[in-house]
């Protein structure tokens, strides 16, 4: 079935397509979202290379966060497949760690440092299984890694933005996956936290784990990042930042160009809801 | 037995329990409604279940407890679906989405119960208010030896032995998925990322919390399971900052709630020469929002009087370095640092500033003599880095912000207090170019 929509797919024709590999951390096939019948994410097709540091950037509304929602399964996707390392993500789920956007969560709720962190192990423990001492041990590690020893038992409402978002970083580094997704990591940092993440997330890349993050500060996509996809509704480009981070490529996404596209979403919107 | 103890077991055990249990299901169900930010949810069940209750006697023409839970649980269930589907395919925001199910499902209950059932029902405003505790009478031996056999604890009302199982179910699925209902509430995205499906998690929770609100609601009314599903939560949130002390804090709450409250309403009238007890459901109720009120103000962090305390020491302390600061000046100057003229010259009120010249005395930082002030060693040792601080803060705005050096000092009064929140040390901008600062004045070295 997902076939069938890929090759009735609108785009199909215009890109070409990587191959796909059973080896690479994410495939995406053609994958579209709609959020209420308007689709935000038209026909994706996107390859991780294992090990790499991916940015993904766009403006504002160009489904950056969506498709990180859509791969996860967190949001429907309308059609296409999505394969981690070859299997649906079902299958992957350990081995795949998210960090949502800080906004994301209420940092008012009654819980500390450590419980957060230790939220990353609940997907090994599983349901009902309560988290073990190894688990906390582990957790406790992560903390440290971050730069957040003797912040264990803080409430998360008393920490600075930058330490939070270093809590979310711990808790990704305890789900000890091989994939992280991030959303926006460095978004309302401190230049401490910044230049700390950007050394962790080095730290995963030497192990081969792969990273991709929505990003938004084009200034720093060169030095942080290995890979690069470019995206506003489609995506514009994909590929090493050699090759992808190019003024036109950039202006392609960024530039007016693409407002045709979006005038068809609200037009394929209207028509759907009859109105 | 003596006869008072006898009529308290007849007449005010049965009440005492069904109302203990039903305020800590609801209670421990509470802290998640709370926390999610549905707390009404309870609000909009207890009223959506009348359309059910009438169509389950439309459908069986009896008023037996069995059918009549089916069909308000049936609706409670409807309206949890509506409510979250309206979230979902609309842009209102839950309160409103909550707000329009139940008002509407109300009416038709209403206009279900006009048209179909007639005056078949009684309904009673009262009893769906208040509850019916006060009727729950146990027919209870007088004899010790019978009162603990188990034929005499089985008579005790049925709404004692359905609320006990009530609670006691509802505390073993908290215990035991309590993990999973942490991260659906503190973060549903990763929960479903993780594999603990929020939505479904939510599903199954409100499912719950339909049951217990009907459950409770015959008994102990709907203003007592709305109270109790919001107060002991909230008023625990206020207590602590972990959440498995939060439920627990919340559920000890109720439980002193409703033994309070009850013997509030049934003796306290007598304490004050009044007959006639009160509404059980109601003082309860009332017992909670008091709880409330308590934590808000006693609360140890989040308290009103906790924060009052944490500003005017703060206060304090900023006035205290002004203060240090401000005679270090006068002194740059040769000039006597008298005690009126610091009133003039620093923004704290006048008793702040006493208090912190009282601080500074005391910690040995200010000598006070003749009315003049004058600072010691030590004092001398915190004012520099402070004067230091605050020169540096003014070079800074001025050479790198652009600022014009007559609009710099109250920003840069603000800026020395500020602390770095990972090292707790004062921040300190870079040095200068010159060693005088906007105004010439020299800026301290490094102590």
């Amino acid at each position: 079935m997902a076939n069938e929509s890929r090759s009735n797919s609108p785009g199909s024709l215009l890109f070409d397509r990587p191959e796909h590999s059973a080896d690479s951390p994410l495939s995406v096939h053609a994958m579209t979202v709609a959020y209420q019948r308007k689709p935000v994410l038209w026909d994706v097709d996107f390859d991780a290379p294992a090990g790499s540091m991916i940015a993904i950037i766009g403006p504002n509304g160009a489904g950056k966060s969506t498709f990180i929602k859509a791969c996860l399964g967190l949001v429907k996707r309308a059609s296409g497949i999505v394969e981690f390392w070859g299997s649906p993500y079902r299958d992957a789920r350990l081995r795949v760690g998210y960090v949502p956007q800080r906004e994301a969560v209420d940092w008012d709720f009654p819980v500390t440092v450590m419980d957060v962190v230790c939220m990353g192990r609940y997907g090994r423990a599983g349901w009902l299984r309560p988290i073990s001492r190894a688990d906390r041990q582990t957790a406790s590690e992560c903390i440290d890694r971050v730069g957040l020893a003797g912040f264990e038992s803080r409430q998360i409402s008393q920490l600075s933005g930058g330490q939070q978002q270093r809590v979310f970083l711990a808790r990704a580094l305890a789900q000890e996956a091989d994939l992280y997704f991030m959303d926006e990591p460095f978004a309302g940092v401190d230049a401490a936290t910044e230049r700390a993440i950007v050394r962790l997330l080095h730290d995963l890349r030497a192990r081969g784990t792969t990273v991709i993050c929505v990003h938004h500060d084009l200034q720093t996509v060169e030095t942080y990042f290995d890979h690069v996809v470019l995206m506003n509704m489609r995506i514009v480009a994909s590929g090493t930042v050699s090759a992808a981070f190019t003024p036109e490529n950039l202006r392609r996404t960024y530039g007016g160009r693409l407002t045709l596209l979006a005038e068809a979403s609200e037009a394929v919107a209207r028509a759907e809801r009859g109105t | 037995m003596s006869p008072a103890l006898h009529e308290f077991l007849s007449i005010d055990l049965g009440p005492i329990l069904a109302a203990t249990f039903a305020c800590v299901s609801c209670a421990l169900l509470g802290n998640f409604l709370v926390l999610r930010r549905v707390s009404l949810m309870g609000d909009a069940i207890s009223h959506a279940v009348l359309p059910g209750l009438v169509l389950a006697f439309m459908i069986t023409g009896t008023r037996d407890p069995l059918p009549m839970f089916i069909g308000a649980a049936a609706a409670g269930i409807v309206t949890v679906g509506l409510v979250e589907a309206m979230r979902r395919y609309t842009r209102i925001e839950p309160g409103a989405a909550m707000g329009v199910v139940f008002s509407v499902l109300f009416a038709l209950g209403v206009l279900m119960l006009e048209r179909g059932a007639g005056r078949q029902v009684d309904l009673d405003a009262d009893c769906v208010l208040n509850g019916l505790l006060e009727a729950m009478i146990w027919f209870v031996p007088d004899q010790w030896s019978q009162v603990l056999t188990w034929d005499a604890i089985a008579s005790l009302p049925r709404q004692v032995w359905t609320l006990a199982i009530v609670a006691v179910v509802v505390s073993i699925l908290v215990a035991v998925f309590f993990k999973e209902l942490r991260i659906v509430c503190f973060d549903p995205g990763l929960a479903t990322s993780l594999g603990f499906p929020a939505s479904a998690v939510n599903g199954v929770f409100m499912v719950l919390v339909a049951c217990v609100t009907v459950a409770s609601f015959e008994a102990v009314g709907s203003i007592l399971v709305i109270a109790m599903l919001i107060c002991p939560p909230a008023a625990a949130r206020m207590l602590t900052d972990r959440l498995r002390s939060q439920v627990l804090t919340s559920v000890l709450i109720a439980a002193c709630c409703a033994v309070g409250g009850y013997t509030l309403a049934a003796f306290g009238p007598g304490w004050f020469g009044a007959s006639r007890s009160v509404s059980a459901s109601g003082m309860i109720a009332i017992v909670s929002g008091v709880a409330m009120a308590s934590a808000m103000l006693l609360g140890p962090r989040h308290g009103v009087i906790a924060r009052s305390v944490r500003r005017t020491r703060l206060a304090i302390t900023i006035a205290t370095e002004d203060l240090l600061a401000w005679v270090y000046r006068m002194e740059e100057r040769a000039r006597p640092a008298q005690i009126e003229l610091a009133a003039e010259t620093i923004g704290s009120s006048g008793l702040t500033l006493k208090l912190a010249t009282a601080r500074a005395t005391r910690l040995g930082l200010l000598i006070s003599e003749n009315g003049n002030l004058r600072l010691t060693e030590t004092g001398r040792r915190n004012a520099t880095s402070l004067v230091r601080t605050h020169r540096l803060w003014e070079s800074y705005l001025v050479e790198r912000g652009g600022y014009a050096p007559d609009h710099v000092h109250d920003a840069a009064m603000r800026l020395e207090h500020a602390v770095d929140p990972d090292r707790h040390v004062r921040l300190e901008p870079p040095e200068p170019s010159t060693p005088l600062d906007p105004h010439q004045r020299p800026i301290p070295p490094r102590s």
